[in-house]
């Protein structure tokens, strides 16, 4: 085995990517499939926006809308934002800790393909006889009524994507808790690495709810149970509570991360250590707890009565506690500091504004009262979207930029990123700002049309053009890609030249097992501390140089998740009547995956060492 | 040029608002103008939030463009080296203390108004006679059409709401198929109405709707209920207390007398009506709720056609010739089904309209 790159065949890369288990590729992957439904994802919100542009419009249909709105939503949360997040941690977090790997490799590998096969299941609805169009939320009366296999594609395919999310979760807890390197306590853990740790805790409490709901609505709708059914005894609002009790700590298990990001440039870019580090670590762990008290706040109309609807307004405004002393924090790192405005900042700067209005039009609807004008308005379509897009979009932009040389050894184009940042910036205000207005104005969520009659013309005009913008930067990013992908200017080690953790120590490209040597932490910004004290390599060790033990790739977690594909579509179609083959499928399905997991278990796969002889820093065998 | 683009930013925002406050919107159809005591409620608590937003907002932006332009590397040098300041104890109190006043600020009025809002003990009151002192209405969301009961009264009507000026109104929600949200954005704010239970509030009517550009409040459906959620629309005419209780009077007359067409083509059109369409649809507004379809009693006294098109006959004629094109989804049945598998003639909508325009119990 040998660290140097080998130039390979296009199928033996292509199989190298559907079996690797290294948490490098692995982030690649998610960086690509992600990449690919925020695509589709935008794609879908272009077509509601053209659909908007204009009053009375026939551009889609109403029942198609509903599709393209539910899948818009759900596609950017499920499928894009959080696989993207993913991707960062993948790439970065291992790195930053010191670690040669997450703790299961090959459980990472399974965690993906879980989620793509999840993903591409949801989307084959498309072609196979129309989308779910219930909404994201998939609110229960709605979508038992809903004809079609549209929710049952949601119900299947999050269910596979979701079992995905939390492998990848309970992986990255583990890796955090067990593989941080010598000296590395929880008080010198770089705050992406923090962030990632309280997320993947809210993935561990908040999707089991989310699973319970979906098998609900499956057994609902496939076995006909009652769940849901309130002339059979069931209930509608336990879906709302199960759905809320998951939907309320995702906003946070992609916020936080995002945070993570931007706690990472402010302080690279100001060149100044992190204002308020462990208030900074209190915060985020307080705003991981606090975000599972307040699910309620989505159900203020639901009609749960005063006194719970006061609580969790109380609740709620709570979490502008914390999230003020993040700004104020971040506001104070770049205080007295050396800003230099390359493409990862501009994004954490303009985050700073966009967050605030974002959270600030949150603790208004926290306001239980005013909510009640507030919620299902467009006033809540602009405030989410400042949220996610605001936060976490712009962290993703920004996250990009910032660890693509690490990905890949090279820089992106500073002239594109600028061009994209202020395109998709300035269409992002201009789409979403004028929102408010349009739901204080009386305009409901989720209309596939409006009359003319109704005073909110102009400004869904403007809107439909703020999108316009965003696509066009969208559009300059992916040619940025493309472009710096067939480049030839390696950056090599530490490419914006303040790099404060150790995953700007690491010699470029990362080598497969990431450190010859498990490094020897010495404070918050371990790099910072050895260059400011001169050691040219940046990293002190731990141990000698020795063997390293590596595990093998493996094609299983691939199968694993394509058989759980398979079932997917037998149990959907059991329902219909006559279809004999469904059965089948549903058994051959399981068999696959139940068949994979017993190969697995039975064959010993020990996996391999790379020797010490063939590390690059081996001189003679006497460390 | 950050800094010029902030201070643009914040103006713009601050314009904005003046203008928008004041002159945008629809009367009948803002949250910004409300015409009933819950809705001016909800927008004192609106402006006193984003009073204090605003000046959260204010000061972040304030230390924000002072650190970008002041410590920027063009400012302080390429090779300066800040301070390694680890943070500071004083501040970081400072902004876990001024926020948690300020948000106290909010909260009290938010949980007083949170129980002013939900009480509706008035519902069950009654006078000396045993009569209740207040007016309750019974709202039915239905695939895509609503329908108000008075229960006291006994009176019912659909998708046209009436109700006096200058009292409580109090409401009992539900919906009868899959979940809707009752909301009238000039009045107050909204409450679902789900399948499982009876939600319960009031709402103030202290203007007229006379007035308004089209006579009438503009009612929405605010939860998504289907592809027509977008189409739910219903109307509310608020009217002083004497000119209520006429139109109850009238509407309990259309009881003891089959409302008879006057001429040869509404005859006609009233014939067709009660073969094809009086299975569905009620024109007697006494009597109680639960119809399957919208009850037409006062149909000729609306705003609007199927919630959403101009009332006139050529949209009538449209809507009865295919119901299905204009809300998708909805259960009223295509004319070839109730009638002999044909459609209706240009001359029998025509008939058919006129008897429906004529269906009124204000005139």
């Amino acid at each position: 085995m040998s660290s140097i790159a080998q130039k390979r065949g296009f199928g033996a890369t292509l199989w190298e990517y559907l079996t690797t288990i290294d948490h490098k590729k692995i982030a690649i992957l998610y960086l690509l499939s992600g990449g690919l439904f925020f695509v589709v994802g935008g794609i879908e919100a272009m077509l509601i926006r053209i659909q908007l542009a204009q009053p009375d419009n026939d551009f889609v249909s109403a029942g198609l809308f509903n599709q393209i709105i539910t899948m818009h939503g759900t596609t950017m949360i499920f499928l894009a934002a959080m696989p993207l997040l993913f991707g960062f941690m993948n790439a970065v977090v291992p790195l930053q800790i010191g670690a040669r790997d997450v703790a299961f490799p090959f459980l990472n590998s399974l965690g993906f393909w879980l989620f793509f096969f999840g993903g591409v299941f949801l989307n084959l609805s498309w072609f196979l006889g129309g989308a779910p169009d219930a909404g994201w939320t998939s609110y229960a009366s709605l979508s038992i009524y809903s004809p079609g296999h549209g929710i049952d594609f949601y119900a299947l395919g999050l269910q596979i994507s979701g079992a995905g999310t939390l492998i990848a979760g309970i992986n990255f807890l583990v890796t955090i808790i067990n593989m941080r390197a010598p000296g590395m306590t929880y008080m010198r853990m770089p705050l992406f690495t923090w962030t990632t740790f309280v997320a993947s805790a809210l993935i561990l409490f908040a999707f089991p709810p989310l699973t319970i709901g979906l098998f609900l609505m499956i057994f609902d709708r496939m076995f006909g149970a009652n769940f849901f059914d309130h002339t059979m005894g069931g209930n509608t609002i336990i879906w709302e509570h199960l759905f809320w009790i998951f939907g309320h700590p995702e906003v946070y298990i992609l916020v936080l991360p995002a945070f993570g990001i931007f706690s990472e440039i402010f302080p690279i870019f100001s060149r100044k250590r992190l204002f308020g580090y462990s208030s900074m670590v209190f915060a985020t762990v307080l705003i991981g707890f606090l975000g599972f008290m307040v699910w309620a706040h989505h159900m203020f109309t639901t009609g749960l009565g005063a006194t719970a609807n006061a609580i969790f307004a109380v609740a709620t405004m709570a979490i502008a506690v914390p999230t003020g002393v993040k700004i104020f924090n971040w506001l104070l790192t770049m205080w007295g500091g050396n800003i230099r405005f390359a493409t990862p900042m501009i994004y954490a700067v303009a985050f700073i504004p966009t967050f605030v209005a974002g959270g600030v039009t949150g603790v208004m609807q926290a306001a239980a009262p005013l909510d009640y004008q507030l919620h299902d308005s467009y006033f809540i379509v602009a405030h989410f979207h400042y949220v996610i897009v605001g936060g976490v979009v712009l962290a993703l932009l920004a996250g990009l930029h910032l660890y693509w040389p690490i990905m890949t050894n090279k820089l992106l184009s500073e002239t594109m990123g600028k061009w994209t940042f202020w395109l998709f910036f300035i269409g992002f205000h201009l789409t979403f700002f004028i929102q408010h207005f349009l739901g204080l104005l009386g305009m409901p969520r989720r209309v596939f049309t409006y009359g003319a009659d109704q005073g909110w013309d102009t400004f869904n005009l403007i809107s439909s053009s703020g999108a316009v913008l965003m696509a066009a930067g969208v559009i300059i990013l992916l040619v940025n890609i493309v472009m710096s992908l067939m480049s030839k200017d390696y950056v090599g080690r530490d490419p914006w030249g303040d790099g404060r953790t150790l995953e700007w120590a690491i010699p470029q490209p990362v080598p497969f097992y990431n450190f010859e040597k498990t490094p020897l932490v010495r404070g918050l910004d371990t790099f910072w501390i050895e260059k400011q004290e001169g050691n040219e390599e940046g990293m002190v060790y731990a141990e000698p140089l020795g063997d390293i033990h590596m595990p093998n790739n493996s094609i299983i977690p691939l199968i694993m998740a394509f058989g759980l594909f398979v079932a997917a579509f037998g149990a959907m179609y059991h329902q219909d009547e006559g279809k004999g083959w469904t059965l089948i499928f549903l058994i051959i399905g399981l068999l696959i995956t139940l068949g994979s997991m017993a190969v697995r278990s039975l064959k010993d796969d020990l996996g391999y060492h790379v020797h010490k002889e063939d590390l690059p820093s081996y001189k003679g065998g006497n460390e | 040029m950050m800094k010029g683009l902030k201070k643009w930013r914040l103006f713009s925002i601050l314009a904005a608002l003046t203008v928008f406050l004041s002159a945008c919107g629809k009367e009948q159809l803002s949250t910004l103008t409300p015409a009933g005591e819950v809705g001016k409620e909800q927008l004192d608590l609106m402006i006193l939030s984003t009073g204090i937003m605003v000046l959260v907002i204010v000061v972040v932006i304030a230390i924000y463009a002072i650190a970008i332009v002041k410590f920027r590397r063009s400012k302080v040098g390429e090779n300066h080296m800040p301070k390694q300041v680890e943070g500071s104890h004083t501040l970081e109190i400072i902004w876990t203390i001024i926020p948690i006043i300020l948000l106290l600020i909010l909260a009290v009025p938010t949980v007083v108004s949170t129980y002013n809002l939900a009480d509706v003990k008035g519902m069950t009151a009654k006078d000396q006679e045993g009569n209740a002192k207040n007016l309750t209405v019974n709202v039915t969301a239905k695939l895509y059409w609503w329908e108000f009961e008075y229960p006291d009264l006994g009176v019912v009507t659909s998708q046209e709401l009436v109700v006096p000026t200058g009292e409580k109104v109090y409401f009992n929600i539900k919906a009868s198929d899959v979940k809707h949200s009752f909301w009238v954005p000039a009045i107050g704010g909204k409450l679902d109405a789900n399948t499982d239970n009876l939600n319960t509030f009031y709402l103030t009517f202290d203007e007229k709707s006379e007035g308004l550009e089209d006579g009438v409040f503009y009612g929405k459906c605010a939860e998504l209920c289907g592809p027509s959620h977008a189409l739910m629309d219903f109307k509310v005419k608020s009217m002083d207390r004497d000119s209520f209780n006429t139109w109850v009077d009238s509407m309990k007359a259309t009881g003891e007398e089959t409302a008879s067409a006057e001429g040869a083509t509404a005859s006609q059109g009233q014939e067709l009506f009660e073969a094809s369409c009086m299975s569905c649809h009620a024109v007697s507004g006494a009597g109680s709720g639960g119809g399957i379809a919208p009850n037409l009693t006062t149909f000729g006294d609306r705003n609007r056609v199927a919630g959403f098109l101009p009332h006139d006959e050529e949209n009538i004629k449209a809507w009865i010739n295919d119901p299905q094109y204009f809300k998708p989804g909805n259960k009223m049945p295509q004319p070839e089904t109730i009638n002999n598998g044909k459609k209706f003639t240009d001359e029998e909508l025509s008939a058919l309209a006129e008897y429906l325009l004529g269906l009124s119990v204000e005139k």
